[in-house]
């Protein structure tokens, strides 16, 4: 048990408070990597210390924390064991982890705490027999099914990935393997120019959650409309059927508000917008920038109607914003007498899905809800990346590959053998194939002799 | 038919190729009474295909088989006509020796060695059965009717093993080179329960030197400075001769196109599945047809024959058609063919049916090595035979399997993949198929394996000697070198003159070998003291010293490797009886049996899940055990 693991350890959702914890021989170091006591002495062994996670690659303040530390043999685990207390919420919870795990903690496989618990003598056989069901349950429940067609979409940015990475690694093993063959040498400049191309393309998975977005966010979704068409109550609606995991996150202005639901395991990030009219209240104009931000960063525009109405100029303003953006409408007020065709907006926005519903009384929230899945399997939602990424362990194993391509790169530029740098392309190769599942490398062999023609 | 026992061995080994040649050597030499028989003696050590040994994994598999006392290193040394060190461009990990041999001598010398060995007697028969009683092998039966009793048989059949030539419409049973083939020993495997299957493999045609144009090739030379296999050997040196390369051709193709429904590939006789690294021209052509050219180096055979051998042209197309596109080749314009181009299907074994130290799962104390085993070459079959030799003398003796496990040999490797991922061709070593090349470098092969062999009682005292004096002067000089400072004013000339940039303060002799451009041998004009060192010891001094940081990386992986190695599984376990394992994984585990965690863990089909849950059930069984 060499690695050092780390997990939220704390059921997620519940008030803004959560515990990161850390197992194994490198949790004190990685504790004091993340952590800045307030009164500037070290962390001792079973006190409590209060203090800020800082993020010392730039010096941001994550959260306000307590940390313990706690030294084995006599912990949970029977590791040495750190504790943060985070308070900030779920975004400050994630990043925390997040932030641990670049300090070299990896991702607590589900039950890995209680596991190792138990292989180092702390647990009964009951117990354990708990931690299997709960191996077991993590690929039987349904939620997974969502989150694995969710990550299909992933998968498919990760595989053109190790596609490349695959191209390289087979020239490699034809240089190395089939000196004498017929086959053109590969050059440190061929290489260089793929690993930096890749390089790009694990950087473009990873940038939004780079800055926190992704890992918070999941995919944005902002609520335009005129005022009064009843985008709060709809969106109160959806929140009432989903699990809200955190509520308005401090600082963000009066005039947008951000919720976060799952549904159906797809975190999303909700804005309702104040309306993007030209106005010259400097109060509102700072409201309105808000939302316009909102409104282009988004996924997936919602645009609300009122069906008991007319198609105002207003209504008319942002059909003309939306009409190239993927965006679904919603005829609100269907308890009410309706004047909005369905067929009348569909001739505004061809594109669009169309779904009338009923806020207040609840109709039609479901076929909303659907809706958005869809788009979202259906890759329909143009991927702002930030769904991508949508847990800490792909995040983890996405760096870590990258720091690989990294060492690759730095390696070819110092023209070292072949060989050498193969090894961190290959290793690059299999951190991604732990995202999408597949590690064997024979499959880089029978490519081999697909493309190559060799023999003796 | 009644059969007569003659003689009463210990071990006796079915087969005199390369794995079988190992396997009698080590048992013998492991003091064990040990038979070899073979169908026909001049099969012994017989190079069937290429008249080469070493290549890229190949040649560090025979640094490996001679640092554990094995012969193919010291065979090739003595019998060898051209050599070379393919690979210098690239890292000391993939730098791979090869050696061009004389085929005759070097049968005749393996042979002679066979029939110098204690202990060992070599036999021309054919085995037609095994004496098996209570699923455990007891001798072994002759088609004359002579049977041998032995405590265990190891099998090496080759290509012997219902053995089945084609040259294109024509095909008939024989064994390699027109020797007879083995069908009675096949039909009786299978009926003591050992499953068979076929593979195919396929050899180019032999042609006479003197019909050969080779102005219009060209001449590829051997090493100037020739380093032997043999730890045992210095540098060495020899009247190297010349292999010739030249190309295929539009015409080439042409002609194998318009022909190509006469190869017995294409025509659907051969059902035997063939290597994809092997393939023969047509094959080539066909899946390649985007390819203008392909190489083919021609070979000699040795140096009392004119015959060459076709590097890369192996085809089972009828002769008629052999002739015709060897003759579109530049340089073979008149060429006289004095062997065609063959394929052969023969009969093996899935190797995933093979215990851990190589033990038939079927029989008890049989042994199987080299091709029967699934796999292909000269060095897969001599480094398969060397381990059953010695884990047959283990068993019989009571004591635990010898087995090397990924991080310690190209052979733990190659072993490892064979019986535990199993192979779908005839498998071949590659540097790519070893997770820790860095460590396992042809360099240190006897660094890794010779204390192993020594306690074996493979390594003779003369080799142990040698090895522990060797590494005291490499020990001794690493500290020299870190020690022994130099001055950047005493070195100015020799820094300009090696294009290395000067020096600012000084540095010891070993940081400065960090450099890329100054090597061991370029430091002894600065540095007077070198000791004397044989080419081996420079080499390890070299690579121990430049590539420090690389190594150590790995070594940090081994080292997580070897935790979970050392998490040792019993063969007793039913894994459909522990919860939480998925039915799949079950399935595969209750065949293979691992005998660790690692193991299993490479077992396709078994997730991290299930060895979780096989973590948990050891952990169970053990507190049950308290």
């Amino acid at each position: 048990m060499e690695s050092t693991i780390a997990a939220i350890a704390t059921p997620i959702g519940e008030g803004g408070i959560g515990i990161v914890r850390i197992s194994g021989s490198k949790a004190m170091s990685i504790l004091a990597d993340v952590f800045v006591p307030d009164n500037g002495q070290p962390i001792q062994n079973r006190r409590i210390t209060y203090g800020n996670v800082v993020d010392k690659s730039n010096g941001q303040i994550v959260d306000e924390v307590l940390v313990s530390f706690m030294q084995g043999p006599k912990t949970y685990t029977t590791e040495d064991v750190a504790e943060i207390n985070c308070h900030g919420s779920i975004v400050a919870l994630r990043k925390t982890l997040a932030l641990v795990l670049r300090c070299g903690a990896v991702l607590a496989e589900p039950g890995e705490f209680t596991k190792r618990a138990f292989l180092n003598g702390r647990l009964d056989l009951i117990q354990a027999e708990a931690v299997i069901d709960l191996i077991k349950a993590k690929s039987d429940t349904g939620f997974e099914v969502a989150i694995n067609q969710l990550e299909g979409i992933l998968s498919t940015k990760v595989l053109a990935i190790r596609a490349r990475l695959m191209d390289l690694l087979i020239k490699l093993a034809v240089n190395i393997d089939y000196p004498d063959e017929d086959i053109e040498e590969l050059t440190y400049e061929e290489t260089l120019k793929s690993l930096l191309q890749i390089d790009d393309m694990i950087e473009m998975l990873l940038s939004t959650s780079e800055t926190g977005r992704l890992i918070r966010e999941g995919l944005a979704v902002a609520i335009i409309g005129k005022p009064n068409v009843g985008k709060s109550s709809f969106m109160n609606a959806l929140l009432r059927e989903n699990r809200a995991i955190v509520t308005e996150i401090p600082g963000t202005t009066r005039d947008t508000i951000d919720e976060y639901i799952t549904i159906k395991g797809i975190s999303i990030k909700i804005t309702d917008t104040a309306g993007i009219r030209e106005t010259e209240d400097a109060i509102e104009k700072m409201g309105i920038e808000k939302s316009k931000e909102s409104f282009n960063k988004a996924d997936l525009i919602v645009f609300v109607l009122d069906g008991s109405g007319v198609l105002t100029k207003e209504d008319r303003e942002i059909i003309d914003k939306i009409r190239d953006r993927t965006s679904l409408v919603i005829i609100n007020k269907g308890d009410l007498e309706q004047f909005v065709e369905e067929e009348q907006v569909k001739i505004l926005l061809p594109k669009a899905k169309i779904i009338g519903i009923s806020a207040t009384v609840g109709t039609g929230i479901e076929a909303v809800e659907n809706e958005i899945l869809d788009l979202v399997y259906g890759g329909k939602v143009k991927q702002g990346e930030s769904v991508m990424v949508s847990n800490v362990r792909q995040k983890d194993l996405l760096d870590r590959a990258r720091q690989s391509v990294k060492d690759a790169i730095d390696q070819t530029r110092e023209m070292a053998a072949m060989d050498f740098l193969e090894i961190d392309v290959k290793m690059a190769w299999e951190l991604l194939g732990e995202i999408v599942g597949e590690t064997v490398s024979e499959s880089i062999i029978d490519e081999v002799f697909a493309r190559f023609c060799l023999g003796k | 038919m009644k059969h007569i026992i003659m003689d009463e061995y210990n071990v006796i080994v079915i087969g005199a190729g390369h794995a079988g040649c190992e396997a009698g050597l080590a048992a013998a030499r492991m003091g064990e009474k040990t038979l070899m028989l073979s169908i026909n003696l001049e099969a012994v050590a017989m190079m069937a295909c290429n008249p080469s040994i070493g290549g890229t994994g190949k040649g560090h598999l025979v640094r490996e088989i001679d640092a554990l006392g094995g012969e193919m290193g010291i065979n090739i040394d003595k019998t060898f006509i051209q050599n070379k060190m393919l690979n210098t461009g690239k890292g000391p990990a993939v730098h791979s020796l090869r050696a061009q041999a004389d085929k005759q001598q070097y049968h005749e010398e393996m042979k002679r060695t066979i029939e110098g060995q204690e202990n060992l007697d070599l036999k021309q028969g054919e085995v037609i059965d095994l004496i098996v009683e209570e699923g455990t092998v007891k001798g072994v039966i002759l088609n004359t009717g002579a049977a041998y009793l032995s405590k265990a048989v190891i099998l090496a059949t080759g290509t012997f093993l219902r053995g089945k030539i084609f040259i294109g419409e024509w095909s008939f049973f024989s064994g390699p080179n027109g020797l007879s083939p083995s069908m009675a020993l096949a039909e009786n495997l299978a009926k003591h329960g050992i499953e068979l299957r076929r593979f195919k493999t396929g050899t180019p045609a032999r042609v006479l030197g003197c019909s050969l144009d080779y102005s219009k090739m060209s001449e590829q030379k051997g090493d100037d400075k020739i380093v032997p296999f043999s730890f045992m050997n210095d540098e060495l040196s020899c009247d190297q001769i010349s292999c010739w390369l030249t190309y295929t051709n539009e015409a080439t193709h042409q002609v194998i196109r318009e022909h190509s429904h006469r190869s017995a590939l294409f025509g659907g006789q051969i059902e035997g599945v063939g290597p994809r690294y092997c393939p023969s021209i047509e094959d080539k052509i066909n899946r390649f047809a985007d390819k203008e050219r392909h190489q083919t180096f021609i070979e000699p055979e040795g140096r009392g024959t004119d015959e060459m051998y076709v590097q890369g042209m192996s085809s089972s197309l009828p002769e008629d058609v052999q002739e015709a596109f060897y003759k579109t080749i530049p340089g073979l314009e008149n060429v006289k063919i004095v062997r065609p181009a063959y394929a052969i299907e023969y009969d093996c074994i899935d190797p995933l049916n093979l215990k851990i130290n190589m033990e038939s799962r079927q029989i008890r104390n049989l042994f199987c090595a080299g091709q029967f085993n699934g796999s292909s070459g000269y060095e897969e079959a001599a480094a398969q035979g060397l381990i059953a030799g010695v884990n047959a003398v283990l068993a019989i003796n009571g004591k635990l399997p010898f087995v090397l496990d990924r991080s310690e040999a190209y052979i733990g490797v190659l072993i490892d993949d064979l019986i535990t991922k199993g192979t779908n061709e005839p498998y071949r070593i590659m540097t790519s198929r070893a997770e820790y090349r860095l460590v396992l470098r042809q360099d240190n092969a006897d660094l890794r394996l010779t204390e192993k062999g020594y306690a074996l009682k493979l390594v003779t005292e003369e080799r142990y000697a040698n090895f522990t004096r060797n590494q005291e002067i490499v020990e001794a000089e690493k500290v020299r070198l870190s020690e022994t400072m130099i001055y950047p004013n005493d070195v100015l000339e020799f820094m300009d003159r090696n294009n290395s940039t000067r020096l600012q303060n000084k540095i010891s002799l070993a940081e400065l070998l960090k450099r890329p451009e100054i090597s061991y041998e370029k430091l002894s004009e600065i540095d007077k003291d070198q000791p004397k060192l044989s080419i081996h010891g420079k080499a390890q001094i070299e690579v121990q010293i430049k590539y420090a940081g690389y190594i150590n990386k790995q070594l940090q992986q081994i080292e997580k490797f070897k935790k979970l190695e050392d998490k040792r599984l019993s063969t007793e376990i039913d894994y459909s009886q522990i919860d939480g394992i998925r039915r799949e994984a079950s399935q595969k585990l209750n065949q293979i049996k691992p005998l660790s965690v690692g193991q299993a863990s490479r077992i396709s089909g078994v997730s991290p899940a299930d060895i979780n849950v096989i973590l948990i059930h050891l952990e169970k069984e053990r507190r049950k055990g308290n």
